[in-house]
């Protein structure tokens, strides 16, 4: 009951305020919606204490889902501990976006449908984590995807919204593609899709190959990196990371609760759950390590150059995925889901400050056209500090505890993969510092750079309904570190139970109290050094960064292109599809099927009927002359036949 | 179980309908009004009918039931009805589209309305016809007559270039069932029987089959349609009226993945084996090719036509993989098929009666005059593009999870339409109901009216509930799915086994 009221009061929220919007009027759906999160959010308070603190899992069956022959699939609710963090993470933010968005969506004409929307994705995401089969999350991963999609495009009339919601979508079903082969997959070997059995039956399979494509291949690894695939495109690991800073075009609320804190960590909690599946596919579990490092790497690479400030919290996002993946990838689960926890903190409070900023601005998004918000916006700025001390992992800040935990499990999991990765971490920490301060300095310090006086002049301090949900989110930022950190990678790891497993010799995560003080120190160093940097660079010399973009243009714009993916791929795969698409519809359908078939044979028809109607000449001397041909025919084929 | 002929009753209740607007006279104003209003209600009551019958169905028996048998002509040939799973849902399916199309066509046919609604009801008659024939003879006379109302329907009430698709449809459809008519010739000359039962539990010889299952193949394929002879069904969609499209969409096509599962694969048990291969290869070639080629159409009807052959190349893979979840998957697409697609078309006629353009670039920003039109596109798109919790999604998976048992190439290739359809599917959505509304006369559009709310929300219910619980449906085909696969692959292993002394002996 507690647990149906946690996941079905938003779809119920969602219907009342999606249908009944006219009736209810604006602040009616803000009332219901609002509502119904808060009461979720503090019954996942319970269940968390439940289920995570005293260690108790449940299960509730629903309902008959898609039952054919041996594949049999329940609507159920599985709340464990990694579940019950899951939810917390999940109610929490989003009934924090919900209030905040009553002040950022004020003015916009569609409140209820934007707040019908926001408790849909709850929902979804709901469903995504209390699953108990793959199907169910399968249905909570696209559940998450539509509302992505509509949330994205929420904002119907601007062309760049639609193609985003659009890409975004698209770019997803990609890595779905893996997942429902995965799906398959998992159906194929354990001739079952619910978890308990396939992973308690994983260890016998460990090592086995079936044959995959024409070639035989392990199946664990085979299995893992499918399901992997979908987990690169909900949480934009490269090279599915392409639709998620398009996906800013969405209401800033959007962004904090589905591109930072929930929706994208869904693949690292996809890895997280599977982790029965992974530490017998050591193959896979490279792959996610190095795919995250990698994109740790170079999202915090582009995230150096861009102008939008929305987009280079995005890319920070990505680099933070990154980051997990690479800790769950070296069997650091615990770690990449306390990173999962931590951030959706300070990343949402850096989305929703940044919508701060943007509603101050009039809608301005661009930070060449900012500066000087310092005295407008002081809360903001303040609110803005927090969340950047605890992304760039500054200590006693909640970032601090489980990003220096995932670098350090880099560094004592050693071996090539361990030190990329720890390699990879390091750099990103101190970009992420660097770039975390460049935005500060642009957005708030020196003169206001706007062309229009007016947007100047009007820059104001959000109302408090925005205010006190940035409040709530800061709290966390500062304390959800300190407070949680022995519970969550505390020896032992006691919160997660038998949820997350990590065979006995990838304890990297166990041993990461032992590495020398100086790989502790050096996340923090690099920080530090990073945002030195940007003070200089913004600050003291202002003028720097136009003649370093100006010396090194080659390298800037590479970056400020994003290293050219988008080009890339459009070249690749989207044009080539319609220049096929167009091909095979004209030429294929056109010109072959419908040339040699129907239309050919009635061109034929027609042809040899003229031909008949020639013949039909009507001249008696041309008939006598053919039967005097057909006779003489006749003739000689019967004098052969009696011949024989 | 019922002493009533059910069956004959609801096959025959929509002619009856004919024959009574047939005799109407008087004022064409009066007949027209007429017409509609007999024909709404002889398909409600035929609906009704079929309710019934699946309320009645027993799900524990896998065979045939409301069995219903006479001598008709000589003593092979009779007059033989009953449903099993498999066809039992078609005839719902059948029964439950036609009174939407009756509404639809409520407004937007203005001349020869009387002919119009006989050619429907007689459309009805041979369509559940179809699904309920038992004899070989009996089914054909259905299969080959629903052309001509189907004819009549495209090459009278369509659009500008009707007649060009009306032949094409026709001759198309007749080469595929002469070669059909001829295997059939040749059942009965081998069997002396014309019973449908009978033949599917006998032996055919080897070489035999293979001819029939080609002959059958021809015609099976083209109502389908499989690649690469799907090329009338883009015509006939784009130039039938939108009633026409929902059912060539939702039943006619579906009568080709009926056939393969009725004829195909339990009587020709082993061809089937040896020419799976084949139906692979052209259903991933439909899927790749076909959901290219939609991405690019211009004509919405088009590109939902093209989106169905996609589609039904799920079915063809499902069908053949004679794995429990590959056919009732497959089933299960075609059900959710019906539905969706039908209702898609349903969704441009929408727009057609208001403007009278079926081109894509024509429209864009309906959503701010017509939302609640906007929320029940949205609804079928996500169903075409496979989303759980809609009813495109359960076939699909089912369909996968049954190839990938049997070859994981197959299932990969077809996976890329998952991608694909999302594409095509949301880049149309894109363009029809998002963006500005600039166009001058898109701005007086009305949302959806009450006709209209009646026909799509029985539509929005079903693709939904068949979505979040397919039990029911499932359920009803479970027992006589499980019958075919176990009786073919009993039927391959006794073939082998024979052929194995006899191999010997050489």
């Amino acid at each position: 009951m507690l647990y149906g009221l946690i996941v079905f009061l938003p779809l119920i929220a969602a219907i009342v305020a999606g249908f009944g919007g006219r009736a209810l009027g604006d602040r009616g759906a803000q009332v219901v919606t609002c509502g119904a999160l808060i009461v979720s959010a503090l019954l996942s308070g319970v269940a968390f204490y439940q289920v995570a603190w005293k260690g108790q899992p449940v299960t509730v069956e629903l309902l008959t889902w898609i039952d054919s022959g041996a594949f049999d699939v329940m609507w159920s609710l599985r709340i464990d501990q990694l579940t019950a963090v899951m939810l917390v993470v999940v109610t929490w933010v989003s009934a924090v976006v919900h209030v905040y968005s009553v002040g950022y969506m004020a003015h916009d004409p569609h409140i209820p449908r934007f707040m019908a929307y926001l408790s849909l994705f709850t929902f979804a995401m709901l469903m995504l984590v209390t699953s108990d089969n793959f199907v169910q999350l399968y249905f909570g991963w696209e559940g998450v995807g539509l509302a992505s999609y509509l949330l994205i495009g929420f904002w119907y009339h601007k062309p760049s919204a639609n193609a985003a919601a659009i890409k975004a979508f698209v770019v997803n079903r990609i890595g779905d593609f893996g997942f429902g082969l995965g799906i398959c997959g998992v159906f194929l070997v354990f001739g079952t899709v619910e978890f308990d059995p396939v992973f308690q039956t994983a260890p016998g399979f460990a090592g086995k190959t079936f044959e995959f494509l024409g070639m035989k291949l392990d199946m664990l690894t085979v299995i893992c990196l499918l399901l992997f695939m979908g987990a690169m495109g909900k949480s934009a690991q490269v090279p599915l990371h392409t639709w998620l800073p398009d996906a800013m075009e969405g209401p800033t609320p959007v962004s904090a609760l589905i591109h930072a804190a929930t929706m994208v960590t869904a693949g690292v909690f996809l890895v997280a759950r599977c982790s029965p599946l992974f530490e017998y596919a050591p193959d896979a579990l490279a792959v996610v390590a190095c795919i995250g490092a990698f994109t740790a790497f170079f999202a915090a690479t582009v995230g150096l150059c861009q102008n939008d400030i929305k987009r280079v919290i995005a890319y920070s996002t990505c680099s933070q995925l990154g980051y997990m993946f690479f800790a769950a990838g070296l069997s650091a689960y615990a770690a990449a889901i306390f990173h999962l926890f931590t951030h959706a903190f300070f990343k949402a409070l850096l989305f929703l400050g940044s919508g701060s900023v943007i509603h101050g601005m009039s809608g301005e998004q661009d930070m060449r056209r900012m500066g000087g918000l310092l005295a407008p916006l002081k809360i903001t700025y303040v609110l803005m500090w927090i969340g950047s001390l605890a992304l760039a992992g500054v200590p006693l800040f909640a970032g601090y505890y489980s990003k220096d935990a995932i670098v350090e499990t880099a560094f004592m999991a050693g071996g090539k993969l361990g030190s990329f990765a720890f390699v990879m971490g390091v750099a990103a920490a101190f970009m992420t510092a660097f770039y975390s301060w460049r935005l500060l300095f642009m957005t708030f310090h020196g003169q206001n750079r706007h062309p229009d006086r007016h947007v100047i002049e009007h820059a104001h301090e959000s109302p408090a309904v925005m205010l006190v949900p940035l409040y709530v989110l800061a709290a966390g930022s500062i304390f959800a570190g300190a407070l949680f950190a022995q519970a969550f990678i505390g020896e032992g790891s006691p919160i997660f139970g038998a949820s997350i497993l990590v065979l006995p010799g990838h304890d990297a995560l166990a041993q990461a109290h032992h590495a020398p003080l100086w790989v502790k120190l050096a996340p923090v160093a690099v920080g530090l050094a990073g945002i030195a940097l940007a003070w200089w660079m913004y600050v003291r010399r202002p003028d720097l960064p136009g003649k370093l973009a100006a010396m090194h243009g080659d390298a800037h714009r590479f970056l400020l292109n994003k290293w050219y993916f988008d080009e890339l791929y459009d070249a690749l795969f989207v044009r080539p599809a319609k220049w096929l698409g167009h091909a095979l519809w004209k030429r294929g359908d056109g010109k072959v099927i419908d040339g040699l078939g129907p239309d050919g044979i009635a061109a034929l028809t027609l042809d040899i009927a003229k031909r008949a109607t020639r013949l039909q000449t009507g001249y008696v001397y041309h008939y006598a002359f053919a039967m005097l041909i057909g006779v003489a025919l006749l003739v000689s084929w019967y004098l052969y036949r009696g011949g024989m | 179980m019922v002493d009533w002929p059910i069956l004959s009753l609801t096959t025959f209740l929509p002619a009856v309908g004919a024959l009574f607007i047939l005799f109407t006279r008087g004022e064409e104003e009066v007949v027209a009004r007429n017409a509609r209003a007999v024909a709404l209600w002889t398909t409600l009551g035929t609906l009704l009918l079929a309710l019934v019958l699946w309320a009645r169905f027993d799900v524990g028996n896998p065979g045939y039931q409301f069995v219903e048998k006479a001598a008709w002509i000589g003593d092979g040939i009779g007059y033989h009805m009953g449903v099993d799973g498999i066809s039992v849902l078609f005839v719902v399916l059948t029964a439950f589209l036609m009174p939407l199309c009756i509404l639809a066509s409520w407004e937007a046919i203005e001349t020869r309305v009387k002919e119009y609604m006989i050619a429907f009801l007689m459309m009805e008659t041979l369509m559940i016809g179809v699904f309920c024939a038992l004899d070989l003879v009996l089914f054909y006379l259905f299969f080959e007559g629903g052309l001509i109302p189907m004819f009549l329907i495209i090459g009278v009430w369509g659009g500008q270039h009707r007649v060009y698709a009306a032949f094409k449809f026709f001759l198309y459809t007749l080469l595929g069932s002469v070669l059909m008519l001829l295997a059939m010739l040749a059942m009965y000359l081998q069997a002396g029987t014309t019973d449908m039962p009978t033949l599917a539990t006998t032996a055919f010889p080897s070489g035999m089959q293979h001819w029939m299952w080609l002959a059958f193949f021809a015609s099976f394929a083209v109502k389908m349609p499989m690649w690469p002879v799907h090329t009338w069904l883009p015509d006939a969609h784009v130039e039938a009226p939108t009633a026409g499209s929902v059912i060539l969409a939702g039943v006619l096509l579906k009568m080709g993945g009926y056939g393969f599962i009725r004829f195909s694969i339990p009587m020709m048990p082993e061809a089937s084996v040896t020419f799976a291969p084949l139906i692979y290869g052209l259903s991933v070639v439909a899927v790749i090719y076909t959901s290219l080629v939609a991405l690019m159409q211009e004509d919405m009807k088009k590109l939902i036509a093209y989106s169905s052959v996609a589609h039904m190349g799920f079915v063809t893979i499902g069908l053949f993989t004679l794995t429990t979840q590959g056919v009732e998957g497959a089933m299960f697409q075609m059900l959710s098929h019906g539905i969706v697609s039908g209702a898609l078309f349903l969704c441009v006629g929408v727009v057609y009666d208001r403007l009278h353009s079926r081109e894509i670039a024509r429209y864009g920003g309906l959503v701010n005059t017509m939302p609640h039109y906007a929320l029940v596109f949205m609804v079928f798109t996500l169903a075409t593009v496979g989303l759980p919790g809609t009813s495109g999604f359960v076939g699909e998976l089912l369909v996968l999870v049954g190839a990938f048992q049997v070859n994981t190439w197959v299932a990969t290739l077809a996976c890329t339409g998952v991608v694909l359809s999302a594409a095509y599917s949301l880049w149309l959505y894109r363009r029809v109901v998002f963006g500005e509304l600039t166009k001058e006369d898109l701005k007086g559009m009305v949302d959806l009216s009450r006709r209209e709310w009646a026909v799509f929300a029985p539509l929005v219910a079903a693709t939904l509930w068949m979505g979040v619980y397919p039990e029911p449906f499932l359920k009803a085909m479970r027992g006589s799915v499980e019958q075919v696969i176990v009786a073919h692959q009993q039927a391959v292993a006794k073939a082998k086994a024979a052929e194995l002394p006899a191999g010997e002996r050489g």
